[in-house]
Order: C-alpha cells, then sequence, then structure tokens
C-alpha cells in the first residue's frame, strides 16, 4: 500500500470520529480499536491526523453514552502503547488530566480502562511524574479505588511505583495511607496485584526512616510484614518477587527499622541477594542484586564479612566482567547485543559489590584483590567510557586502598596511580570526590606509589582541588597535600606553599567547613616540621601564619581545631629562629599560657609542649626565653600543673589516652628546667 | 554405646522418645520419597564404622576424640549408619562444635564403605571433607582448596548433599558457603573426622530444627523439576497428544460406566466411544447392584447378560457367592430383603457415588499390589452401617481422606483414581477395624447433605451431561471437582424419608433384617456356598484363599451384633468395591476390551518409573512425584 493510502485510510477513521450520529461514532470508535492493536504506523498515523483531542473530547463529554467514552478510553491506552512518540503526544494532548477526571465516573469498567491507560501512560519514562501530584485531590482518590477490584489494584499500585521518584512524592504517599490501603493487597490472590503492591513499598521505603519505621509493625493478616516481605523471598516464589522483597527489607534496614543482625536480614535477605548475582540468573536480576546487596552491608562490616564468605560471592562477581562473552560474540547477534547492551551495568555493580565488600575488612580487601584479575580490570575500568563504571571502579579503588598491605603491593606493581591521575583530569565531580580521595590514600608516606605521583605534577591538580565548590572535593585536595607534605622533602614543601600560594592557604583557614580547616592546619604542621624547614617557612611567611594563628585560637572553634593549631605553634617554637616569632609575641604567650590552663587535658598537654619548645636549654637563648617566661608567670601555672598531676591524675589522664600519661611528666621536666636554671 | 554416661538419654527416657518421634516427623517431611524399608536413612553414627580414636555417646550422636594427636596419623573418623539415600533429591545434616580441642583439626563431609577410617574425610579416593583449621575442601586428596571460612567451637556447620546434580555445598550457622564438590559418586555415607585431643561435635540428622533453612532449598529444586516437567517438550504431533489425552478420558470413563458422562464427553471431543451404550449401561447396572450389597442379583444379571462368564470363572463366582452371603447376614440382599417387613428400598444404603474410580491412595500404590491399596472410594460408608475404620499402619493415614471424599461424595472425582482393584480378598484382610465416634458424626453429616441432593436431582443423566461439558477441552484436571459421578444415586437406592437411618446409626442392626425366614434362607444358603467351595476343591485343588474367606464369612453368625466383632469388618460395604471392579474387569475382558482403563496404565507406569528412578539413583525422582500431580 502506498503511503498515500494509508493515511487515507486512518483519514477515513479520524473522519467517522465526527459523524452526527453517536451510534456511527461508537462504531467508528471500536473499528478504529480494532485496526489500532498491535500497529504503530496505524497509531502514529492517527495521532498525526489529530485523533486524540477528538478522542478526548468524546471521552470527556457527559452526553456521549458510557460504551462510547469506555471505548475512546480503549483507543487511547492502545495507542500509547506505542512508541515513546506517541506518548509524548497524548501528554501533550492533556490526556493525564482528561482520565484523572474520568476516574470520578462511578462505573468502574470506565474507571478500569482509564487507570489502564494512565499506567501504561505513567509507567513510560517521557512522562512527567509530577502530573501526578499536580492535583492534591488525585491521590486521595486513588487510594479510594484501591478497594473497587484487582485491575484497579494492579493499575494504582504499578502507577504510584512508578510515579515516587523523590522524598516529597514519599511523604505524599505515605500521609495519604499509601501503607494500611496497599498492605493487605500482598495477600491478594492475584501475583500481579502482589507483585506491584511490593514495588510499592520498595520505593516508598528507599531511604526513607518515616516509612520504613511504619513498616516494621504493620500486620497483614496478622502476620508482621517482614514476615510476608521473608515468604516472598522463599526461594520458589518468581524472581522478581524475591529480589523486590529483599529490596524492600535492604531499605527497612538501611532506614534503621530493621537491625543488622536480625535473622531476616542475615539468614534470608543476605543470602537472597547474593543468590540474585548469580550466573543463572538474567543480567538485569543480578545487576539490581549485586547494587541491592552493595546498598545493604555498605555500613555494616559484618554483614560484609558474612557475605564474603557465602557461596563463593567474590568469585562470583568476577563473572561479570565477562561480558560480552567471546562466544556470544561470533555465535549469535542478538546475544551479543544483549550482552553489550547490560556489559557495562553489570561490571559498574560487580565493583559497586567489591567497594562495599572491601570497605572495612582487610582479610576481605586480599580475597578480592587476588580475585583473578582484579586489579588489570579495575585499571580498566577507570578509563572505560561510562562514567557509570568509571565513578564505580575508583569506588572500589578507593576502598581497596584503605588496605596498607593493598597499598604497598599490588596498588603499586599494578600501578593503578596512572589512570587514577589521568581520571582526575577531566571528570565530572562524584568521580574527582572518589578520585582524590583514593589519592589522598596513595599518597600516604609507606605508599610506594608516592615518588611516581609526585613526579607527575600532582601538585597543581590538588591545588586547584582546594578551590572547588564542593566541601568534599577542597578537603581532599588539601587532605592529599597533607599527606604529601608529611615527612617530605623540602623542596616539596617548597613546591606546595609555592603552587598553594599563601592566599589560598588563608583562604582555607577561614573554610566554613570545618574539615578543610583541620586539613589545610594539618598541612601546615607538616610544613612545619624539621628545624630547617620551620625557619624556612617562617622565615618567608612568619608573619601570615601568626596571623592566622592568632585569629584561630582567638575563634570560636572545636577543641580538635585549638589543638591541631596548638601543635603548629609548638612546631613553630621548635624552630632556631622562628622561636623569636612567639617569643617576641606577648600576646600569643599570653594565649598559650591560657590553654596551659584549660581544663581540656589535650589543648593543656598541646600548649605545654609548646612552652618545652621554648625553654629548651641545649639551644641558644634559652636562658633569656625562660626568664621571660619566668616573669610571665608560667612558673605558677607549672606548679600548678605539677600538683594536678599528681599519680592520680596521672591515671587519670592515662586512662583516656595513653599519650598523656607523659603530660605529667613534660610538666615536671619543664619546670625543673626553669626552676635549676 | 553411651560411654560417657551422664547426659546419655536411654531407650525409655521420655525426652528420647519425644526426640525420636521429632527425628522421625522431621525425616519424614524431608525426604517422603524415601523408602526406608529398602533404603534406611542416617539416624546416628555407626557405633562399628569408627576408628579406634574415635568415641560416641548420647545416642551416638555425639563424636569425641581420645587418640593422642599426636600428627595426622592420629587423624580418626566416623560414619554415619546408612548412606544417604537417591531417593532424598536434596541430603541434609548438620554438625555442631561443642569444642575445638587443642587445634581444631575437624573435618566434616562425606566418604564411600570402606574408605579408611584412621583418615579426616577428603584425604582419599571416595572421601569429601571441609576443614576447620584452614577451612580448605579436601576432594579425595591430601591437599585442600582454598573453599571457605575457618570453623571452631560453638559453629554449626551443614553439609548438603544435592542428588540431582551430585553436588554438595557446606553452609557455616545458617549461612551457604557455595558448591564444594561435582560430580559425587552414590552411596555417600555423612562422616566426621578429628585429629587432636579434646575435639568434640555433635551431629543432627533432623533430631533438632536445623540452623539452615533447607526445606527453602528444596522448594527451588522441586519448583525447578516441576517446571522441567511442566515444560517438558511434548513434540510436533501436538494434535495426537490431544487426543490421547481425549482417549484416556474417555476410556476411563466408559470403563467405570459413567455412561452419560462418557457420551456427552466423546460429543464434545468428537472422539468414539469403543463399546456400545448397551453394554456400558449393563455393566452399570450390575456394578451398580454389587455395590448397593445386592448380589444376588447381581449375578442373575451377569448370567443373563455375559452367559458363560461366571461359568469359566469359578473363582470370581465364589467370591460373588461369598459376598452375597456377607450381605445376606448385612440383610441387604435381595434374597433376604423381600422377605423382611421393611421396604427394600429403604434397607439399601449407599449414599454417596459408588464411583469405581477409587481415590489414589498413599505414595506406595503399586501396579500390581492390591493388598497395598485402599480400597476406599467416594462416598462408601453409609449411615446406618456408620462403622469407620482407623486402621493401622498406612491405612491410618488413608481414612481420613475416605470420610472426606465420602463428604463430597456428590462431586467425587474421576481424576482420583486407583488402578489395583482386581484384587478383593486381600484387600480385605488388610483392612483392619476398629470404631470411631467422631467419624461416624462426620458421615452421618454427609448423609444428610447426600439426601438433599438427591431430592433436588431427580434426572442424573441429564446433569451429568451439562457437567460434562467441562471436559470439552480435554482436561482433565480442575474440572474434577465438579464432576458428579452420581449415576448410581437412584432413588431406589437411596431414599429420604428412610426412618431407620437414625436407628441403623445407633444400634438397629439385625442379623438378616431381623427377619427370621431371611435368616433360614441364609443358613441354607451357606451350606450351598459350602457346597461349592468342595466342588471347586475338587476341581481346581485347594484354594487357602477361599477358605479363609468362607472361614470369615462364617465366622460373622458367631456372634451377637456381627458389625462389631472381630471379622465385623466385612459388612461394611466399602467391601464390595474391589469385587465389583473385578466384576466389571472380568466382563470387559470376555468383551475383548482392557480389563483396566489405559489412565490407570499410564499412572501404574508413573509411578513405577519414579520408583525405578530412586533405584538407579536419580535424585530428582524426590521432587518428581505423581502424588505431586494429582490434586
Amino acid at each position: 500500500m502506498l503511503k498515500s493510502e494509508v493515511t487515507a485510510t486512518s483519514r477515513h477513521y479520524v473522519d467517522r470520529l465526527f459523524d452526527p450520529d453517536p451510534q456511527k461514532v461508537l462504531q467508528g470508535v471500536i473499528d478504529m480499536k480494532n485496526a489500532v492493536i498491535g500497529n504503530n504506523k496505524q497509531k502514529a498515523n492517527l495521532i498525526v491526523l489529530g485523533a486524540v483531542p477528538r478522542l478526548l473530547y468524546l471521552l470527556q463529554q457527559s452526553s456521549s453514552s458510557l460504551e462510547l467514552r469506555t471505548e475512546c478510553a480503549v483507543v487511547l491506552g492502545s495507542l500509547a502503547m506505542g512508541t515513546e512518540n506517541n506518548i509524548k503526544s497524548l501528554v501533550d494532548c492533556h490526556i493525564i488530566p482528561a482520565l484523572l477526571q474520568g476516574l470520578l465516573c462511578p462505573e468502574l469498567i470506565f474507571i478500569e480502562v482509564c487507570l489502564r491507560c494512565l499506567r501504561t501512560v505513567f509507567i513510560s519514562p517521557v512522562t512527567p511524574v509530577q502530573l501526578l501530584y499536580t492535583d492534591p485531590t488525585v491521590i486521595p482518590h486513588l487510594m479510594s479505588l484501591l478497594s473497587r477490584s484487582q485491575r484497579t489494584q494492579e493499575y494504582i499500585t504499578q502507577i504510584f511505583s512508578h510515579c515516587c521518584k523523590t522524598p516529597e512524592h514519599q511523604t505524599v504517599l505515605f500521609n495519604h495511607g499509601a501503607i494500611q490501603n496497599i498492605a493487605p493487597l500482598l495477600i491478594s490472590p492475584s501475583y500481579k496485584v502482589r507483585m506491584q503492591a511490593l514495588k510499592c513499598f520498595s520505593v516508598l521505603a528507599y531511604e526513607n526512616t518515616q516509612v520504613s519505621m511504619t513498616l516494621v509493625n504493620v500486620l497483614v493478616d496478622g502476620e508482621l510484614l517482614s514476615q510476608v516481605f521473608v515468604r516472598m523471598m522463599q526461594r520458589d516464589q518468581p524472581i522478581e518477587m524475591q529480589l523486590t522483597a529483599a529490596k524492600c527489607l535492604t531499605y527497612m534496614c538501611r532506614a534503621g527499622a530493621i537491625r543488622t543482625d536480625d535473622s531476616c536480614v542475615v539468614l534470608k535477605t543476605l543470602p537472597c541477594l547474593v543468590r540474585m548475582c548469580s550466573k543463572e540468573h538474567l543480567l538485569e536480576e543480578r545487576v539490581e542484586g549485586a547494587e541491592t546487596l552493595a546498598y545493604l552491608m555498605e555500613p555494616d562490616v559484618e554483614l560484609q564479612r558474612i557475605a564474603s564468605t557465602t557461596d563463593h560471592l567474590v568469585a562470583m562477581l568476577a563473572d561479570y566482567f565477562k561480558y560480552p562473552s567471546s562466544v556470544s560474540a561470533i555465535t549469535d547477534i542478538k546475544r551479543l547485543d544483549h550482552d553489550l547492551k547490560h556489559a557495562h551495568e553489570l561490571r559498574q555493580a560487580a565493583f559497586k559489590l567489591y567497594a562495599s565488600l572491601g570497605s572495612n575488612d582487610e582479610d576481605i580487601r586480599k580475597k578480592i584483590t587476588e580475585t583473578e584479575n582484579m586489579m588489570d580490570r579495575i585499571v580498566s575500568g577507570l578509563s572505560e567510557s561510562s562514567i557509570k563504571v568509571r565513578l564505580a571502579a575508583v569506588r572500589c579503588l578507593h576502598s581497596l586502598s584503605r588496605s596498607v598491605q593493598q597499598l604497598r603491593t599490588s596498588f603499586h606493581d599494578h600501578a593503578v596511580w596512572r589512570p587514577l591521575m589521568k581520571l582526575l583530569q577531566n571528570a565530572p565531580d562524584e568521580v574527582l570526590v572518589m578520585a582524590s580521595s583514593t589519592l589522598c590514600n596513595l599518597l600516604l608516606e609507606f605508599s610506594p606509589s608516592k615518588e611516581p605521583i609526585l613526579e607527575s605534577g600532582v601538585i597543581e591538580l590538588l591545588c586547584s582541588l582546594t578551590q572547588s565548590d564542593s566541601p568534599a572535593l577542597r578537603v581532599n585536595g588539601i587532605w592529599a597535600l597533607m599527606n604529601m607534605a608529611f615527612q617530605a622533602e623540602q623542596k616539596v614543601k617548597v613546591e606546595i606553599v609555592r603552587s598553594l600560594g599563601t592566599e589560598q592557604l588563608f583562604r582555607l583557614l577561614s573554610d566554613p567547613d570545618s574539615n578543610v580547616l583541620m586539613k589545610t592546619l594539618g598541612l601546615l604542621r607538616n610544613l612545619l616540621s624539621t628545624r630547617p624547614h620551620i625557619d624556612q617557612i617562617m622565615s618567608s611567611h612568619g608573619k601570615q601564619i601568626m596571623q592566622a594563628v592568632t585569629l584561630i585560637l582567638e575563634a570560636e572553634h572545636s577543641i580538635e581545631v585549638k589543638e591541631q593549631t596548638l601543635c603548629i605553634l609548638a612546631n613553630i617554637a621548635d624552630g632556631n629562629t622562628a622561636k623569636e616569632l612567639i617569643m617576641t609575641n606577648d600576646d600569643m604567650l599570653q594565649k598559650i599560657k591560657y590553654y596551659m590552663g584549660h581544663s581540656n587535658v589535650k589543648l593543656q598537654l598541646a600548649a605545654t609542649f609548646c612552652i618545652s619548645n621554648l625553654i629548651w636549654n641545649e639551644e641558644d637563648g634559652s636562658q633569656e626565653r625562660q626568664d621571660k617566661l619566668r616573669e610571665m608567670g608560667f612558673v605558677d601555672i607549672l606548679h600548678k600543673l605539677t600538683q594536678a598531676s599528681d599519680p592520680n591524675l596521672c591515671d587519670r589522664w592515662a586512662r583516656k589516652e595513653a599519650n598523656h600519661k607523659t603530660h605529667g611528666i613534660l610538666i615536671r621536666c619543664i619546670l625543673i628546667y626553669i626552676l635549676t636554671t | 554405646m553411651a560411654e560417657l554416661g551422664a547426659g546419655s538419654l536411654s531407650l525409655g527416657d521420655p525426652a528420647f522418645n519425644y526426640q525420636e518421634h521429632e527425628l522421625n516427623e522431621r525425616l519424614k517431611r524431608l525426604y517422603p520419597a524415601v523408602n526406608e524399608e529398602e533404603t534406611p536413612l542416617p539416624r546416628s553414627w555407626s557405633p562399628k564404622d569408627k576408628y579406634s580414636y574415635i568415641g560416641l555417646s548420647q545416642n551416638n550422636l555425639r563424636v569425641h576424640y581420645k587418640g593422642h594427636g599426636k600428627n595426622h596419623k592420629d587423624a580418626a573418623s566416623v560414619r554415619a549408619t546408612h548412606p544417604i539415600p537417591a531417593a532424598c533429591g536434596i541430603y541434609y545434616f548438620e554438625v555442631k562444635i561443642v569444642s575445638k580441642g587443642r587445634d581444631g583439626y575437624m573435618g566434616i563431609g562425606l566418604s564411600a564403605q570402606g574408605v579408611n577410617m584412621n583418615r579426616l574425610p577428603g584425604w582419599d579416593k571416595h572421601s569429601y571433607g571441609y576443614h576447620g583449621d584452614d577451612g580448605h575442601s579436601f576432594c579425595s586428596s591430601g591437599t585442600g582448596q582454598p573453599y571457605g571460612p575457618t570453623f571452631t567451637t560453638g559453629d554449626v556447620i551443614g553439609c548438603c548433599v544435592n542428588l540431582i546434580n551430585n553436588t554438595c555445598f557446606y553452609t557455616k550457622n545458617g549461612i551457604s558457603l557455595g558448591v564444594a564438590f561435582t560430580d559425587l559418586p552414590p552411596n555417600l555415607y555423612p562422616t566426621v573426622g578429628l585429629q587432636t585431643p579434646g575435639e568434640i561435635v555433635d551431629a543432627n540428622f533432623g533430631q533438632q530444627p536445623f540452623v539452615f533453612d533447607i526445606e527453602d532449598y528444596m522448594s527451588e529444586w522441586r519448583a525447578k523439576i516441576h517446571g522441567m516437567i511442566a515444560r517438558f517438550p511434548i513434540g510436533e504431533r501436538l494434535g495426537e497428544w490431544q487426543s490421547v489425552l481425549q482417549n484416556m478420558v474417555s476410556s476411563y470413563l466408559v470403563h467405570h460406566g459413567y455412561c452419560a458422562t462418557a457420551t456427552a464427553f466423546a460429543r464434545a471431543t468428537e472422539t468414539i466411544i469403543q463399546e456400545e451404550q448397551t453394554s456400558i449401561k449393563n455393566r452399570q447396572r450390575i456394578q451398580k447392584l454389587v455395590l448397593a450389597g445386592r448380589v444376588g442379583e447381581a449375578i442373575d444379571a451377569t448370567q443373563h447378560l455375559y452367559p458363560g462368564l461366571l461359568e469359566h470363572n469359578p473363582n470370581l463366582l465364589f467370591m460373588l457367592k461369598c459376598r452375597q452371603f456377607v450381605e445376606m447376614v448385612n440383610g441387604t440382599d435381595s434374597e433376604v430383603r423381600c422377605l423382611t417387613i421393611r421396604s427394600p428400598k429403604s434397607q439399601d444404603s449407599y449414599p454417596g457415588s459408588p464411583s469405581l474410580s477409587p481415590r489414589h491412595g498413599a505414595s506406595n500404590t503399586h501396579l500390581h499390589t492390591g493388598a497395598d491399596s485402599p480400597t476406599c472410594s467416594n462416598g462408601v460408608t453409609p449411615p446406618n452401617k456408620s462403622k469407620s475404620h482407623s486402621g493401622t499402619g498406612s491405612s491410618s493415614i488413608k481414612y481420613p481422606s475416605v470420610s472426606s471424599s465420602a463428604s463430597s461424595s456428590t462431586s467425587s472425582s474421576p481424576s482420583s483414581v486407583n488402578y489395583s482393584e482386581s484384587n478383593s480378598s486381600d484387600s480385605t484382610k488388610s483392612q483392619p477395624h476398629s470404631a470411631n465416634s467422631t467419624q461416624e458424626t462426620s458421615l452421618s453429616l454427609n448423609f444428610r447433605r447426600n439426601q438433599t441432593h438427591v431430592t433436588r436431582s431427580s434426572n442424573h443423566d441429564s446433569e451429568m451431561e451439562i457437567e460434562a461439558e467441562h471436559y470439552t477441552n480435554g482436561v482433565v484436571e480442575g474440572s474434577s471437582a465438579r464432576i458428579m459421578n452420581g449415576t448410581y444415586k437412584h432413588e431406589e437406592i437411596l431414599q429420604p424419608d428412610d426412618n431407620s437411618i437414625d436407628e441403623g446409626c445407633t444400634n438397629g442392626r439385625q442379623l438378616c433384617g431381623g427377619n427370621q425366614a431371611a435368616t433360614e434362607r441364609m443358613i441354607h444358603f451357606g451350606r450351598e456356598l459350602q457346597a461349592l467351595n468342595e466342588q471347586l476343591g475338587r476341581e481346581y485343588g485347594k484354594n487357602a484363599t477361599h477358605k479363609k474367606m468362607l472361614q470369615d464369612a462364617f465366622s460373622l453368625l458367631a456372634y451377637s451384633d456381627p458389625w462389631n466383632c472381630p471379622v465385623g469388618q466385612q459388612l461394611d460395604p466399602t467391601q464390595r468395591e474391589s469385587l465389583c471392579s473385578a466384576l466389571n474387569s472380568a466382563i470387559l475382558e470376555s468383551q475383548n476390551l482392557p480389563k483396566q482403563p489405559p489412565l490407570m496404565l499410564a499412572l501404574g507406569q508413573a509411578t513405577e518409573c519414579v520408583q525405578l528412578m530412586a533405584r538407579v539413583r536419580s535424585g530428582s525422582c524426590s521432587f518428581a512425584r505423581v502424588d505431586n500431580f494429582l490434586h
């Protein structure tokens, strides 16, 4: 048939909708229904020819017979079953408000076809879900329709589970009694209803404490909801149901509604999710299973340990990297296509799960890195085209980089720093955060990768990170610099200071994020170590540094920040020439005196260290310094501290922190020096 | 074997009995396909099959090490009493580590008979183990493979053998550790081995609930195998497949004489019935008479309609006559019934469907074992003869379901079948007798229900046709519950206005209906029967079965209340069924028609196959049981 002919027939169908005889219009709609079923071309034609507005008009017209209105909804539902473009056209014609309006009709059959059509429209990714929430009366009405029939139950729950995308949506549904209304559907005789109700609960509970906490107390036919979910995870249930029930319990557990050592988590949910990762399941199921499992055990080391021994999970995941397999490429194009489509998803899911498994336990990390070609896979994952895979790979690398042993061995052997550095050059923020965090670990002093990374010009890059808008990136940047400066050579330190610039350094010292501040102080402290370095840096930047220190000590800051600052001061006091910057600053000395009498032991200790560095009498001018300090009344304070440092107090300190045992001894030493010289 | 003395249980101990009971229940539930008479399940460690360094206690469930434990040469193992039967499908046991002892060199696993016990499981050929000290698995080798975590005091280690794919996996504290061994040989014994002093482990072969949810694992395999059966490819000739099914149903209906249903079915499915309608109706009439207890009439009818049949089957004739005598005692046979005062119509009581389609029995139904198969069928126990049975052994399980089928007697199912009905005398003996009051109540209730039904539907044939429409697609199952086999519920058999019913329920039964003339007739008949037996003995040689049958029948007269005497069981109307079936088969045979319906043959074939699978060690038989498919 020629295209014009096709259009002509389609035109005829549309024309009949305008017939003055309602009987003929009805027949026209019925004929149209039969013509469009399974015929995407015909559907597109009818939409282009303007059938939709007319059908909607007939559907909304109160003068239309119920039969006609029903048939119109059926045809619209059929049109919606076509391509995404069809859905777009329907939504543009305001089909959603029209159908929602139709739900107010008392006739069940009409309600059902409207819901069916709405369902088809809403489950399409092109439909804005917000349209469900525009009219506040819609959700309560849908809730009330849940009792009408199994069909309304199936369609409405399906709409809900596709349209619940944000915490706000969850709250709206929750506030309208979604839980009470949907819970009984979990034991519906219809599998479809049970399944859609279950999906509803999984989207409602996701990262939602309020919903999860409510769910644990819900009874369905006298049985706790968690037990209903456990039954749905039984191994003879359809995989889809097992997986979705496991998701529900996972979300409830992560939201704190179920303990991680509850047997329904340890003996049911976790093993169920591990099973989902096995080869015998569909690729989509394996992806979902792995992702959910990763999420479930992320915060709990015990679950990570259990999972790592369940059904050879660590080895099982290695299979996720074997798609598309060499066999599929040769024998079966369709299979190859399918494999390719899922290959990225599989890899990223496996990386995520490895990351979660290895986030705490050293033995598990070892097991992961010993899995066949694991490090190579991570390295190639870091440079994959898919952002999702790159992100997951770097997450996995980050998790493994927490292991001292791995940093020393496999990380170095596989030169993971190279792709990591490349990744850092140009990547979206979320990848950058993970990558820079990993880099922090790679720059630890004992890491053999530290040297080559330094040589690759990483300082510039890290300094630029500290200027980022994202606090996480600023922290990582400065953190990495801090690690780098630890026991570094003079030239590295100079390079850091030069590259970062004092201006930026001081900007970071007033950063609103306390983590950034802490790491910046840490960097300063690491820069100001060993005497020549201290004197060198203080001679060029002494004034600014002293200024910054004063500011921090005067401002409202946490104990940790002040302690770190006092430690910097103690380092400065260790310098040969730098000492004078403190000794000549009476204001600073007063501050030190104040902190020596502070109620917090840590601050006392740090301040006392500072003083001890100043009066150490093996150095030139110690006598003068001691005299000055004596004049300023430091001796009294030290005396007081000696008294306080009676064995009992020392003991109390010792119990608090082993370090503090030295405090009393330290004070005594200082006192002896001062008094004897 | 209770060497440690303290803490061990003796046989008389109630705790022990409870545990024993628990064990039996659990094993029955887990391994329903296992015939323990052929292949017993492991229930404890064997005191005979162990190395001398092994000590057993606590009913041979606790194992402790009592050697020196210097090196691997001091290793010692013990096997369970029996190998794992293939019919388990999936087998599971758990071992709790009570104490890891000095070094915790413990191995848990499997080994074949004859494997050296001076070793840990896994080190030798046909031996497999998971070791606690290093978490390695040992597959018939001295060197282990990294497998799972280590295990120690307090841990519960499970070992699961999958006899369908011949693999094994372990569990630790309820968590599956994944497959450890593949390609396992058959007939492995649960085995544990210990190597250093102080090591103690306890076995759980089902005495206690398992930590791991093995039943959940089994359910997965059951679903898999059922799916496999459901999706089994039938091949190209789909049309033939359907017609085969239709023929099976049709022939089954014809065999049992469901004339109207069969005709309706044949019409709907456009199949042809081999036998003539009149022939079917004749058989139906004769069966009806036998089931109604009117055996004399049945004999007459048979002789009239099928001359020569009984003459050629003297054994059958003798059995019929024997039954006729019993029915005379019962007061149901027409020869005595016409002499009693009461309306002949009111006498009889075969309320339910006579349903020659007996219900399918328990697991051990066999193609040729009449004694095993319950002879009871749908709706068989009349209330005025409400003698119920609670049997011993296997029949005790069957009987409750008899009453349940009686309660649904108006809708008994043709798909619920038993195919071993030809042997009447055996089944008579197999029926134990004792009264059960609760069942009596339920039966009288059923009866009332039947009455209502009969008054409602006077024309059964037409109703049958309506019902039979359910068969049109040739699907047997599903429709079964709706089908009425009730062609026998004629008004003449069952009168709703019978006052004697209530009497009969209590103690109104009298010998030969309480009629003097009838009693005399009965005694006369007894003499004839005796003569017939002697004649048969002369012609065909002595027949022990006949003698016993005759003795039992005559014994009834020795008791004042024959219904409540040690042989009173014979009077039960259910006893008519096997005879009825035998007669029906004989008639069919004489007409050159199959004496067993093909449906029954197929069912028997399937059951045999599954049993054969168990014998050739195909584990999937556990989940492919015929029972699972008969609903």
